[in-house]
Parts: C-alpha cells; structure tokens; sequence
C-alpha cells in the first residue's frame, strides 16, 4: 500500500507508521517540523529495512500547503493507496476557556483544517479511482462532557463529516476509517490522570490496523472504549451534569 | 507501571520515594531542566529516582527513534529511549544481536550506557560501554555536547557506568554484532560445590562466548554453591531452523503478593527443584536468545512476588587477587545469616573497561536477591564489610543500601571520576536518590 502520512512522529502515529512500514507498506511523511519529520523517515527506514521514506513539510495551520503536500507525496511514491492523518491539537478544556485565541487555533486545526486536508485526499484517491482515509477523531467527540466541551465538539464535526464521506462515497471505492481513541497514554496526555481501560499506543496502532484492513467505517481503540461509549451516549442529562468525565 | 502509588517512583525492587516521571518523544526539550534521566526502571535500587529536593525525573522510553544503521559496520545511532527489546527484535531477522546484553531486554540504551551494562560474555566482549562508539548529550550547563573515545574522552569515560550523573544521555551509537544463525545453541551442566563452580567457569570461558551460573545460596557445607552452570554461543545455520523465533506472549503477576509467599521454607523449595530438575549432568539445547539471555523476562512483573516491603538486589565482584577461596568465604557469610532467597548469580568478569566508574573487574560476580525485611541494612553492611576486605566492590544499578563510607573504600576510582563529573557539573546540579546517599549530593 502507498500511504501518505500526517502525523508520524509523535504517539499513536509513530506506532501505526511503523507497523505499516514492517509489514512493507511503502510510507511517505508530512509533518509540521521538517527536522523531526526526517528523523521519523530514518527510523522507518531502519526498522523496516526497505527502501526509503521520503517527507515533505505540512502543517496543520496552512492549509495553502496541502495540495503541495499531498502531489509530493504521490509523485514520490508513484500512486497513492491510503492517506492517513493522525496530527491534531491538544489542549486541556480550563486552558482553551481562559484563552479564546488558543481555542480558535485548536478549532481550527482539529476541525477546519483537518477537514480541508481530507477534502484534497479525498479527490486524490477518487481520482484514482478509490482508496482509503484513515483519521484520527476522538471519543471526546461523542458526547458533550465537562473536561472537553472545546476539543470535544471539533472532534464531534470531524466525526460527522467523516461519517458523511463514508456515506457519499464508499460506492465510488472511497473507504473512509473513522478512529475514536479511548485514553491512550501517549505524551498528549502526558500530565492527566489515565482512567480504568487506558491504552497504549501500540496496542491500538495493531486495532487499528486491522480495522483499516477489513475497510471498518468506525475502529474504536482500545476496542473496549466501543462500550465505554455506549454507556456514556446512553446516561441521561442530569447524569452528565452531575459527574465530572 | 513501576510506582507503588501516586507520586511516588521506584526501582525495580519496588522500594518507593516520592518522584513523579514526565515523558516526552523530544528528549531535547525535555532534558533542558531536568536534573536526572530515568529509562525503563529497572535499576533495583534507587539510580533512577530524583533526589528528594526536586522530585521529577525525565523519563527516556517515548524517544525511541533509530536514526541510522549501517548493515555493513553493524553500526546503529539511536535516541536513547529504545529499548533493548526494540532493537533485538528489529535486527535479530536481519542478522544482529546487542553486543553485549545484561539479564533483562527491558531496559533503554541510555540505562545501558549510565550503568554501562555486562552480560553472559563479559570474560570476553567487556562491558557495553566498550562497544559504544559515540554519545550526544546535554550536559549540566544546557550545552549539548558530542562524545567518544577520541572526542571530549574523559567525559565518554566518565558517563560510560556514570549513572547519568554526568549528563543527559540523548542519543547512542554503538556496534551490533553479526550473528550466524537467530538461535543460540545452549549447554547446561549440574555442578555440586562453589569451587567446582568457579573452576567450571574459568575453564568454559576461553571456549563458550557466554558463560555463567546459577547456584543455591542456601545450602551449606559440602553442597554450598550447588547449581546449574549454563553456556552458550549462537548457532551455525546448520544447527538451527532458518526462521527467528516468534516473540511470545508472556504471563504476568498480577498483583503484590503477600509478604510471606517468599520465606526460607518456600526459597528452599525452589532451589531444590531448580537444581534437580535438571536431571542429566550435560544437556544441550538450541534455545531462543529471549529464552537464554532474560528467563526472567518471561514472567511480567515478577518483582511483585517479593510482596509489599519490595526486595533489593546485591550484586558485588571479588577480584580474581582476593584467590579462589573468596567466593566461598562470601557464601558462608551469607548462608550463615540465613541465606538469600532465590537462585543467585555467579558469572566471571573479565578485565576492566573504560568506564571511570564501571562495575566489573577481573574476578567472580555474584548477584543475590534479597526480600527487604528488618535486618536488610545489617545483612548489607556485613556483605560490604566482606566485599571491602576482598578488595571487591559494588554495582550501583542494584544498591539501595550500601552505606556512603562503605562505598568510598571500596572505590579507590572516585575522586578520578567526581573530578571529571565537577569539571561539567561544578555546581552538582545533575543528581538521583543514590548520588545524594552516596556521593554527598546536595538533596
């Protein structure tokens, strides 16, 4: 598989990339920090032994970029299979409500901006006829909670739209994968208390992967979380103004 | 994963200080203020924790990056976040094996570097420190600095079984060795006293490139020092299947077991078995590397088994200078105030390395553990008080216990290694839990 790949070089992106490249998948990465980004295309290489992984910068904040980004990609890697994005923006719910210019560039990242890049893959893989986009969302995005009103509720438009795209155009060979992470402690959360059922990124890195590879609209990781969820969407409203998750 | 609880870190001897981790991929930013490195916590004692005057250390597993490999050389850099187990299993297929590995993969090339590790081939390869070839690191005032043996030398030596006292270990470049075959082709014979075993050792060195022993330290009199003398050299492609061996899933103790499980009684058991479960004299085996070099491994957490109060690990060398009888003078010792609890180590060192502050030297190690009850610190002292007269010394990637005037006189190498360490770090701004016990470092 060809796989375009925003997001290699931190958490559960440095671990869903090297499961692809060890299987032989051949990668080519995107990143806001050209250095960083590099050093990820080495390790790729090293750990897979094949051949190399090329990079090109893009950063979530400019979207003029993309398109630059995404031809990079494909010229290099002659097609392309799969575009996977698992960058996105964290901030905690008291920092983004304390700071508004914060919040605007969290909602922009993980919503706009996000959703302007799957826009440009999206046509690149119709074009060829199909393919996969595989990208990272969120549980918090499910329903409306305490510590996440902010990051939640972009999460939630990425997930809609996400489903959307699923629905349009999985006929015309378009296979989008929608993935809710759970808690995972990668150095995002670093700092929060992880809850019962956490997950490390490896471990979901492999959920994922198969859930990419049976074309799963939705993957819940660590698969757990799928009933997690339940529950939570299931509480009544008084419930959820009460408790503090 | 190692606390015992909230706001408190330990070691792998599960004796608890108050400490938290913070982890980052980008060991840059996260070294800047940090005034100790932490890998995988499996140092027994207390290296790893922080001082109780700042009590957060940088944690290295999530900057696990390889950044080159070079297949003709066998050389490797890489962030010194990855773990043995990463890089063993990435390179084995292709061929390499670590140089040189100590009794567990759980660990991360920095912790290999700051205790500058030994393994079953000491008597041959050395520590190691003497297959690294190069370090990045950021040293006490913020600079990052490139070292070797060639290049800035006294501070490579001195952070070679530093303890990461000497700065932030970043980034590691070393040479893997070629294997023949992913297999190792594994000798073990019974033995039924210690000197047999020492003479058992010495003789299979020059011919086996792993060698070492476990022996009961419980039994006394004629079968004092009994045990199972293991060696082992990789297999030729002949002799083994083509294909590595598949990892496998291990099983795990899921909690701290009570105090009690591990008594005389029980350890006495186990020995027993242990040693008569291997019923023919010589057996040979090809074994999976993960099977020869960590038995240990195979079991997760098993740290717990020595319940709630924790256990520390003693391990100290006797120079081949103190003669034969040294090693049974220290095990009559032992077994005299009741013995250790489970099978103890025995390995022969060879020469000493580069490290300023390298553990081995030529002689016998001997690596015991110890459940922590009332009596430890007096049981340690006594040890120390032997090891001292011996001419011996401690290794500080074990030690909770040893006290500061014991470990002064069995380190004529100190002052050498401090006044490298003050040269990079005058004002002692780097420092652990052990530095502030033993070295006199301001809390």
């Amino acid at each position: 598989m060809k796989v375009a790949f925003l997001g290699a070089t931190r958490g559960m992106g440095r671990s869903l990339s090297r499961l692809m490249a060890a299987r032989g998948d051949e990668l080519f990465l995107l990143g806001r920090d050209v250095a960083d980004v590099e050093r990820s295309a080495r390790d790729l290489e090293a750990r897979a032994g094949k051949g190399p992984v090329g990079t090109a910068q893009c950063d979530l904040e400019q979207p003029g970029g993309f398109a630059a980004a995404l031809d990079a990609a494909e010229s290099r890697l002659g097609g392309l299979d799969a575009v996977v994005v698992t960058a996105g923006d964290f901030a905690g719910q008291d920092e983004l409500e304390r700071d508004t210019e914060r919040a605007r560039r969290l909602l922009e990242v993980n919503f706009t901006n996000t959703v302007l890049f799957c826009e440009h893959a999206r046509k690149r893989l119709l074009a060829r006829g199909g393919g996969t986009l595989v990208v990272f969302s969120s549980v918090s995005g499910e329903r409306g909670r305490k510590p996440v009103v902010l990051y939640g509720a972009a999460k939630a438009g990425l997930t809609r739209y996400l489903e959307g795209l699923d629905h349009k155009f999985r006929a015309q060979g378009l296979r989008t994968v929608c993935v809710k992470p759970g808690f995972v402690r990668t150095s995002m959360t670093e700092g929060l208390r992880p809850p019962p059922f956490a997950g490390d990124p490896d471990e979901v890195a492999r959920v994922v992967l198969r859930g990419v590879d049976r074309g799963a609209p939705v993957v819940y990781a660590p698969p757990i979380w799928r009933w997690i969820m339940l529950v939570i969407r299931l509480l009544p409203r008084f419930v959820m103004r009460r408790v503090e998750f | 994963m190692s606390a015992a609880s909230e706001g408190t870190l330990c070691g792998w001897g599960r004796v608890p200080a108050a400490g938290r981790e913070v982890r980052s991929e980008d060991l840059e930013a996260l070294t800047r203020d940090a005034v100790l490195c932490r890998g995988l916590g499996r140092s027994y004692g207390d290296s790893s924790l922080p001082p109780p005057g700042h009590p957060v250390v940088a944690a290295t597993p999530l900057a696990d990056r390889i950044l080159a490999f070079d297949a003709g050389a066998g050389a490797l850099r890489a962030e010194a976040g990855l773990s043995l187990r990463a890089l063993n299993r990435t390179f084995l297929p292709r061929g390499f094996y670590a140089p040189v590995t100590p009794g567990t993969q759980l660990i991360t090339l920095g912790g290999m570097v700051a205790a500058d590790v030994h393994g079953k081939n000491h008597h041959r390869d050395g520590c190691f420190g003497a297959h690294v070839t190069r370090l990045r690191m950021r040293v006490a005032d913020g600079r990052i600095v490139e070292c070797s043996p060639q290049e800035e030398a006294e501070l490579f030596r001195a952070t070679v079984g530093g303890m990461g006292l000497t700065g932030h270990i970043l980034e590691v470049e070393c040479r893997l060795v070629r294997v023949p075959s992913p297999w190792v082709l594994a000798e073990s014979e019974r033995i039924h006293d210690i000197d047999r075993f020492i003479d058992g050792l010495k003789e299979a060195g020059p011919r086996w490139p792993y060698t070492m022993g476990w022996i009961d330290c419980l039994s006394r009199g004629s079968l004092m020092g009994r045990g199972i003398l293991m060696k082992g050299r990789w297999a030729e492609p002949g002799e083994a299947p083509r294909v590595p061996p598949r990892p496998r899933r291990r099983p795990s103790v899921p909690f701290v077991l009570p105090g009690w499980v591990v008594n005389r009684w029980s350890a006495r058991a186990f020995n027993e078995a242990f040693y008569r479960r291997h019923l023919p004299r010589v057996r040979r085996r090809v074994l999976d590397p993960e099977a020869f070099f960590y038995p240990l491994d195979a079991i997760g957490h098993w740290n717990r088994m020595y319940g709630p109060r924790g256990f520390t690990q003693y391990q100290c060398v006797l120079p081949d200078s103190a003669g034969r009888g040294a090693a049974r003078r220290f095990l009559e010792l032992l077994t005299r105030r009741g013995g250790a609890s489970m099978l103890c180590v025995i390995k022969d060192c060879g020469p000493e390395g580069i490290g300023l502050l390298s553990f081995p030297k030529a002689g016998i190690s001997i690596a015991l553990d110890i459940p922590i009850r009332d009596d430890t610190q007096a049981l340690v002292d006594a040890l120390n008080e032997l090891v001292i007269a011996e001419g011996g010394r401690i290794y500080l990637a074990k030690d909770q216990f040893t006290r500061p005037e014991h470990f002064r006189a069995m380190e004529p190498r100190l002052a050498a290694w401090t006044c490298v360490r003050r040269k990079w770090d005058p004002e002692g701004r780097l420092r652990s839990a052990q530095s502030v016990r033993l070295l006199a470092d301001r809390p």
